[in-house]
């Protein structure tokens, strides 16, 4: 799955003419398809920088929590601090669920060993398929490129609307559903962001006052 | 293109400060106060946001598609992925990606 997102997102990169080496770049350095795509897209409309790190910043807030639930699940004293910030950059959604699945039955002591070890290579598949995402959409008939580039937003469409159990992430993604396009004709280059602070706020309220 | 390379590297340096001092305060903040769930809400939107208008108001090569196929090619992805499959994804995403393929190469 990853895969298909992660080929979908170099052909967008491809399809915006981002360079190839920073499209593969952005997917060691963010490490966040969401992140990644707000960056291209934004790019793309000529957001003000601090607009664009803003918005990027915001769509990786999950990695607060999930890291604060990690790390404590990878404490052994026989490991040196820093390791724990590595682990930290090779955090990413599935591998986060991978290793909530299969560290009750993985020794405490081999835990980071065994997370690291997985998540580069999750990391080192992502980074290959932004690459053949990328070649392929230069190389391949206008029509498989449309494809190609349209899987990336149907992996998120996928995902969001899969993953949306709780209440605030089900409000956050309908109200941010209605903001986005909304923003877009308001203001192109600050709508990302926009109708992330509009659109998650109104979400937030109606959490509250529920 | 210096510009987008620093651009990247401040869009990295920025997620990593949820990832790094997320090991320090491994204990101290709760996730379950206001303004966790405020920031989850508006990440979520963020990302709903920009997919919706990807689709709706596409830029660049997804505005080769009209309106009713990328809606199509939606609908066919999420009956793929949520009745077809039991949520496969890279079912639904091929299939979705799949069925605007076939929509365009038999109108052409």
């Amino acid at each position: 799955m990853l895969v298909a997102g992660y080929a979908g997102f170099g052909a967008l990169a491809a399809a915006h003419d981002i360079p190839l080496a920073l499209a593969v770049a952005s997917t060691v350095v963010l490490w966040a398809l969401p992140g990644q795509i707000v960056l291209i897209e934004m790019h793309t409309l000529a957001a003000p920088l601090a607009a664009t790190v803003l918005a990027v910043m915001l769509t990786s807030a999950r990695f607060l929590p999930m890291t604060l639930v990690l790390i404590p699940e990878l404490r052994d004293a026989r490991h040196r601090p820093w390791k724990y910030y590595i682990a930290a950059q090779l955090l990413s959604l599935s591998g986060w669920t991978m290793a909530m699945a299969r560290f009750p039955d993985i020794p405490r002591a081999q835990r980071l060993a065994w997370f690291c070890g997985f998540a580069l290579v999750l990391m080192t598949v992502s980074a290959a398929s932004t690459a053949a995402g990328y070649l392929g959409a230069d190389h391949l008939p206008p029509l498989a490129r449309l494809a190609l580039v349209f899987m990336a937003p149907m992996y998120y469409l996928l995902i969001l609307t899969g993953a949306a159990r709780e209440r605030s992430s089900m409000l956050g993604l309908a109200c941010g559903a209605v903001a986005g396009p909304l923003a877009y004709l308001a203001a192109p280059e600050w709508s990302v962001l926009l109708a992330g602070l509009i659109g998650g706020s109104v979400a937030y309220f109606i959490l509250r006052n529920a | 293109m210096i510009e987008l390379w620093l651009l990247l590297a401040l869009c990295g340096l920025a997620t990593y400060l949820w990832r790094g001092p997320g090991v320090l305060i491994s204990a101290g903040i709760s996730p379950r106060s206001g303004l966790f769930a405020w920031v989850t809400c508006v990440a979520y939107a963020i990302i709903a946001g920009l997919v919706s208008r990807m689709l709706l108001m596409p830029t660049g090569v997804l505005a080769e598609a009209t309106l009713a196929e990328r809606a199509i090619g939606s609908a066919v992805a999420l009956t793929a992925y949520f009745w077809l499959t039991r949520r496969n994804l890279l079912v639904g995403v091929v299939a979705g990606a799949g069925a605007l393929w076939l929509l365009k190469s038999a109108l052409l």
